[in-house]
């Protein structure tokens, strides 16, 4: 299997002070659709949801002076291709300590692609409780011929058209040495 | 008698350890584990507990998997354990044992496992009151074999979830020591826990009269073993105290005087748990004999994490019946 360092970047579509802008403006939608940050909850999917959401979180505080609830979802467990992609993959740990019953969930990804992560995100909240709304955050929209489920995103940091041989990969200084998000290819 | 890992490809199993601990079909035993697989079910074990404190106590993980419970021995915790872990997992569970099964009606061992083959199976875990026939089982089944005590042999997941105590309360296994009290010779829990403590850095000492510690157990000094004859020598300055059940349905023979004298010379009553450090804590892999191997007031206090223990083994078997019918290297 090809590893990440047989990848060969393409072009480089967001830096770190442009990724800051666009997380700055997500955080600005999202308390403008929602009329604030009361009984909203941003839920970040396990790896890279979960950094974004942090930041997302830090900047509606400045915004409202109120944080907005936060947690973390790990889907693995209710991936739909269990069963076809080899040795189990590694869980990690869901933390929803807050009942999620009654509130706005915010999901937050870095990547909308085929939209079978979110398939399973939601499918895992229901299983919490019943919220009064969820909606998508996302940093990086693919675009939607790529989508293979009826699923679309509330807010979106940047839309980039992608093909389906090219990886996009956000960078994130928690994960990586650099604050970037890049198009790959395989060589 | 060999014991199979159960690896068919030994040299890719090693190989990706680290990337994806524990990539074995099969969880026959401990000693045929490294401490990285070890640590690697931990870790997921960990993450699976949260689980069981959900208000919807189920992961469609599993969907459509099928695990066998096929129980020779009798068992209420553990195969409520492992039924529980295969349900909160969204697996079908079906339960076997002996007293319904055509064994009873005459039918051999390997007869058996071949017949519950044939319905297509993913995962059976077995009991049995005879060491090596869940590595029997391995061989001949294509389902993934999980060992739920065998004989004197090994008790894998009773030794995972003891380790996920240990970890819970003392953060690390490496570097602690640990006492192992009673029938060590009848003991597969015993045997499992030896493996897994010194194979994770542990010092382990074991005590019992001298007609229940095996003489096979010598040669594991060198991992770090001790073998004490007085149950004192063992407790001081430990940092965990696990007692064993007197098992009286194995033993055969009159290996001590009575219930009474054992009870006198090896049983844990709070002065005994003195020796230890004060913040010693204390296992028992049930069910307990109050009043033989440990004083009522002992298991009841605030050091006995019998309970931690059980609500541990459903975390800690989630875990292992997910790894197994995960599909491992078998065949590449």
């Amino acid at each position: 299997m090809a590893s990440e360092f047989d990848l060969v970047e393409k072009s480089r579509i967001m830096d770190a002070a442009g990724m800051k802008r666009a997380l700055r403006r997500l955080a600005t939608e999202i308390v403008e659709k929602n009329q604030g940050a009361k009984d909203l909850y941003l839920v970040g999917i396990r790896r890279r949801g979960v950094p974004l959401a942090e930041r997302l979180r830090d900047k509606i505080e400045a915004l409202e002076g109120e944080a907005p609830l936060y947690g973390i979802l790990d889907i693995t467990l209710y991936r739909d291709d269990l069963s076809t992609v080899g040795a189990n993959p590694v869980v990690n740990r869901t933390e929803l300590v807050e009942d999620i019953d009654g509130k706005t969930i915010i999901l937050i990804d870095d990547v909308l692609y085929t939209g079978r992560t979110i398939r399973a995100a939601m499918d895992q909240l229901m299983d919490f409780g019943r919220p009064k709304k969820v909606q998508l955050a996302v940093l990086i929209d693919r675009g939607r011929e790529h989508r293979e489920l009826p699923i679309q995103a509330d807010f979106i940091g940047k839309l980039v058209p992608t093909k389906q041989n090219e990886i996009v990969k956000v960078m994130l200084k928690e994960f990586d040495d650099v604050e970037a998000v890049g198009i790959f290819e395989r060589p | 008698m060999t014991f199979d890992s159960g690896i068919r490809n030994p040299q890719s199993a090693t190989r990706n350890l680290l990337e994806k601990p524990f990539r074995r079909r099969d969880l026959l035993g401990i000693r045929d584990l490294t401490a990285a697989e070890i640590i690697g079910i931990l870790d997921t074990a960990e993450n699976f507990s949260e689980i069981s404190t959900r208000e919807v106590k189920k992961v469609p993980a599993l969907r459509g998997k099928t695990v066998i419970n096929l129980f020779f021995e009798a068992s209420t915790r553990t195969r409520t354990s492992f039924e529980l872990a295969a349900k909160r997992l969204s697996a079908d569970a079906v339960n076997i044992s002996v007293s319904s099964s055509s064994v009873s009606k005459g039918e051999t061992l390997l007869d058996t496992a071949m017949n519950l083959d044939a319905m297509a199976p993913d995962c059976i875990v077995v009991r049995h009151s005879s060491a090596g026939v869940p590595h029997q089982l391995a061989k001949v089944s294509k389902a993934a074999i999980v060992n739920a005590g065998d004989g004197a042999n090994e008790h894998p997941t009773q030794a995972l979830l003891d380790a996920m105590t240990i970890r819970e309360h003392k953060k690390q296994i490496d570097g602690l020591e640990v006492a192992i009290v009673g029938d060590i010779l009848h003991s597969r829990v015993a045997r499992s826990n030896i493996h897994l403590l010194t194979k994770m850095g542990a010092k382990v000492r074991v005590a019992g009269p001298g007609t229940l510690v095996p003489e096979d157990f010598r040669h594991l000094v060198e991992n770090g073993l001790e073998v004490c004859t007085h149950v004192e020598d063992a407790i001081e300055g430990a940092d965990v105290v696990m007692i064993l059940r007197i098992q009286r349905e194995r033993q055969d023979a009159a290996y001590f005087p009575s219930l009474r004298e054992y009870s006198i010379h090896y049983g844990l009553t709070n002065e005994r748990l003195d020796l230890a450090r004060k913040d010693a804590i204390v296992l028992h892999p049930g069910p307990m004999n109050r009043g033989i191997e440990i004083a009522s007031e002992v298991a009841d206090s605030s050091r006995s994490l019998i309970l931690d223990q059980v609500k541990y083994g459903v975390a800690v078997r989630m875990a292992v019946l997910y790894l197994a019918t995960g599909g491992a290297t078998v065949n590449g």
